[in-house]
């Protein structure tokens, strides 16, 4: 019998990866994905509870989760490919104008 | 579905509460296809417009004052306490558009895009004011916060505003989802996203501190705050993102969506997690105490000039955390007063900072201001009243703001707490001077022929002026404002 704990289990793994993911990570579009991860777990952690706790607040909280992840991403990967336009790179490495 | 409950929907929604914000967005959209047929570097009208838009705004929202107004099932509620919020950064973004027109023709990006996303990030910024609802609080969050990235990589063809723009990106998603998860564990604790119905939670629980899943939540949701405060530890974005984004975005960023961010999380916690005050305060102390000493510590190594102001913006969050520590009114009210006092003393160096950068900027360190305090007496002169109120130097609104949220430690029986704060302010001494010794006390290697004034940013930086002087002078009402504005 698969219980809510399985789903927090899981969700709380994949957030892990994520956060381990964009501490590690060098290219650009790699950290991006462990984000995405870790939006992700963060929804499936909505939709466990949601069944759970018994109303359907935490499944509409996902849907905006959702779509404020493509927003996201339309932003992000564009700011991506501008800095790629002027460096012929993704990697985090190459962020190195701005330090003290 | 139930003809019952879709009457009940529709009676709840009330447009009233969110007025404001879409009384911007509007604004908002129609500038952005009157930006289309705008030709590139005309843009001033589009400037002028988004003002004005800000200012009828401004207008819509002085209506809420003392008429709180609750809409969409208790999810929005526009009530002192946003409006107050929403105050200061419909001034933030006004100010940052009259200082923009100019710089956008120098740097060589005068395109109109520029002007909406502002407004969208006001919009955004109102909702995380008046969001009751940790989804209300999120989206308005997520608003303000896409916007933001957009702006601050906004010279697309600057390494430098690249960089700024991605890490921010990077750092605010990455925020965002410490947030979530957050926002996720209270609702599997509490069945509820709404703040009141965690606080009830909250208070019906008396072993909540030994709940491990309350605590995980709680402590990811307050962790997301702080990123967006820029809070030490989580402060590692702000000088990077602050030193390569456009100056009038990092004067806005700086103001208005921290004060955005201090309304959400001063809500949430001060609504929802009344009951575990104890526990709070001792983590906001050692916050405060780490934020104020890293801000000002770092800044004194610095050379160049935005950097160091970015570092003192973290140091004044750590200022404006003692309020949360006093958790009392006058700590809460000081907070308040401190961010509206903030956003004219910090937004009103940046314009001049404005003014006086070369296209490229930089020329914008220690150095490069050398002199300048001769050359263009004036703008020397309002830079110093500026830095003067960032030190907290009687009788400008920083001391005054400075003193409502010691107050409100002292009188919660932290001293400590406040003489920290002191001798902070004593250690910042150090490199707001240090400006004003390259300005005044070294010779000059060049003589700012570049720098013209113009009638928008002259404005801008009157009115900052203005808003420093006023606010040192007379804080009473203003004060008073804010203890109304106070739950």
């Amino acid at each position: 019998m698969i219980s809510v704990h399985h789903y927090l289990l899981l969700s709380a793994i994949l957030f892990c990866i994520g956060i381990f993911g964009v501490l590690t990570r060098k290219n650009a579009i790699v950290i991006f994905m462990c984000i995405e991860v870790m939006l992700n777990s963060v929804n499936l952690t909505f939709i466990a509870l949601s069944r759970h706790v018994g109303n359907m607040d935490g499944q509409i909280f996902v849907f905006f989760v959702m779509t404020v992840a493509a927003a996201e991403a339309a932003v992000g990967l564009a700011l991506i490919i501008a800095f790629f336009k002027n460096k012929e790179s993704v990697d985090v490495d190459d962020f190195n104008m701005l330090k003290w | 579905m139930d003809a019952n409950l879709v009457q009940e929907a529709i009676q709840n929604v009330n447009l009233q509460a969110i007025m404001p914000s879409l009384v911007l967005c509007v604004f908002g959209m129609a500038l952005l296809l009157v930006s289309v047929f705008t030709p590139r570097g005309k843009t001033s009208h589009v400037a002028w417009l988004s003002v004005v838009a800000l200012v009828i705004t401004g207008f819509v929202t002085l209506t809420a004052w003392n008429n709180p107004q609750a809409g969409f099932a208790g999810s929005v509620v526009l009530d002192n306490f946003a409006t107050f919020f929403s105050m200061i950064c419909i001034i933030a973004a006004a100010l940052t558009i009259l200082m923009s027109d100019e710089y956008l023709k120098r740097e060589g990006y005068p395109v109109g895009e520029y002007y909406p996303l502002i407004l969208f990030t006001t919009a955004g910024a109102m909702w995380m004011a008046s969001g009751t609802d940790l989804m209300t609080i999120f989206l308005g969050l997520e608003v303000l916060s896409v916007s933001l990235y957009v702006l601050a990589g906004f010279f697309r063809r600057q390494t430098r505003s690249n960089e700024a723009g991605l890490k921010y990106f990077f750092l605010g998603a990455f925020s965002t989802g410490f947030l979530l998860y957050g926002v996720a564990l209270l609702y599997g604790v509490t069945g509820t996203t709404k703040v009141a119905g965690i606080a009830e939670f909250v208070k019906t629980m008396p072993d909540l501190t030994s709940n491990l899943m309350f605590l995980a939540g709680a402590g990811l949701l307050i962790t997301g705050f702080l990123f967006k405060v820029a809070a030490a530890p989580f402060h590692m974005w702000t000088p990077d993102v602050y030193q390569g984004a456009p100056t009038p975005i990092t004067a806005f960023m700086s103001a208005g969506p921290k004060a955005a961010a201090f309304a959400a999380f001063m809500r949430v916690t001060i609504v929802s997690f009344d009951s575990i005050q104890t526990e709070l305060v001792t983590v906001f102390w050692v916050l405060a105490v780490l934020t104020m000493t890293v801000g000002n510590f770092i800044a004194l190594t610095q050379k160049d000039v935005k950097r160091m102001l970015a570092y003192s913006s973290i140091s004044h969050a750590g200022y404006a955390l003692i309020g949360m520590v006093a958790w009392n009114e006058v700590g809460w009210s000081g907070i308040m007063f401190y961010l509206l006092v903030y956003t004219f003393m910090n937004i009103g160096a940046f314009a001049v900072l404005v003014l006086v950068g070369k296209k490229g900027e930089d020329n914008l360190t220690l150095d490069g201001l050398a002199g300048m305090g001769y050359k263009r007496p004036l703008m020397g002169v309002a830079l110093c009243i500026f830095l003067f109120s960032l030190m907290g130097m009687p009788p400008t609104a920083g001391f005054a703001a400075k003193f409502y949220v010691f107050a409100g430690a002292i009188k919660a029986g932290y001293i400590w707490l406040a003489i920290i704060g002191v001798m902070n302010s004593a250690v910042s001494l150090y490199y707001y001077l240090r400006v004003m010794v390259c300005m005044y006390f070294k010779d000059p290697q060049e003589d700012f022929s570049w720098v013209t004034m113009n009638a928008a940013t002259t404005i801008s930086i009157v009115i900052a002026l203005a808003g420093v002087l006023l606010l040192g002078v007379l804080p009473g009402p203003f004060m008073e404002m804010a203890m109304l504005a106070v739950f």
